[in-house]
């Protein structure tokens, strides 16, 4: 019932940046709509660990400071591949295994890898993390194991 | 200040449109699906992300620049998803990547 609750908070949230107009009737028909969207998702029995990560908290918003920065640095990495594919381009596919338990942190993980441009999550299977990497440096970046980890340390799940 | 703000805005999108229009080359120019979806992966990331904080510098602190950067967040978690449809599929139908053929040549005894 707590998350219902705090559904229904973010949910007002998003409506009041996104509405802009603050008369009664208006600001009525969003707390009416938020309501109803927040009963029938807990009717419908998605408001989960999974449905509504907020135990995530204040972890989840480091990775994707360290995230941005490595998407950064990849952008020029492919960047520069397609400038001078002589030089660069070198296509492999390997498999990495994720070491988060859940389904939630396995997905984060496989679409911070798809997320960073120059390796692409190709399969998922179970806890097998296939991934098409563009060049050498993208590909030694997944091998190495650091996003992985840092992924498993936003989950708790070390 | 003003001016501060205007020369940011260009530096920031012209970078962004930069990175476009290295995409649209990369997209032509590689050999095969899986190379491509990378090329494209840049237009879903640095580059929309360039072009939208240039926008929000012009648009100041409004509900427009907390609208902007809400679409933000929407396409850095919806992309991945649409290049992870995109490669799962064509691999499950069985397209191979090019993977060898790259690189400095490598001569063989029947060159000679």
């Amino acid at each position: 019932m707590l998350k219902t609750l705090s559904l229904f908070l973010v949910l007002m949230a998003v409506w009041l940046l996104l509405s802009g107009i603050y008369t009664p009737l208006i600001t009525g028909f969003g707390v009416g709509s938020c309501l109803l969207s927040a009963l029938i998702a807990y009717r419908m029995d998605v408001v989960d660990r999974e449905g509504h990560p907020l135990h995530l908290g204040p972890r989840i918003i480091t990775y994707w400071a360290w995230l941005f920065v490595e998407i950064f640095k990849a952008n020029i990495d492919v960047a520069k591949c397609v400038l001078f594919p002589q030089k660069y381009l070198r296509p492999s596919i390997f498999t990495v295994t994720a070491s988060q338990k859940s389904d939630l942190g396995r997905v984060i993980y496989a679409n911070s890898i798809t997320l960073t441009p120059g390796t692409v999550t190709v399969d998922l299977d179970g806890n097998q993390v296939m991934v098409h990497s563009m060049t050498e440096v993208s590909a030694e970046g997944i091998k190495s194991g650091d996003m992985d980890r840092r992924v498993t340390k936003v989950m708790e799940e070390a | 200040m003003e001016l501060v703000l205007d020369i940011a805005t260009w530096i920031l999108m012209l970078a962004g449109s930069l990175l476009l229009l290295i995409t649209g080359y990369g997209l032509l120019r590689l050999p095969d699906l899986y190379t491509r979806i990378h090329a494209g992966g840049m237009a879903d990331t640095l580059a929309t992300f360039l072009i939208f904080i240039g926008l929000a510098l012009q648009s100041g602190f409004t509900l427009v620049t907390a609208k902007l950067l809400l679409v933000l967040v929407f396409v850095f978690f919806t992309s991945p998803t649409s290049s992870y449809a995109l490669a799962q599929a064509s691999f499950v139908a069985g397209l191979k990547p090019k993977l060898d053929g790259f690189g400095p040549v490598k001569k063989t005894d029947d060159d000679a």
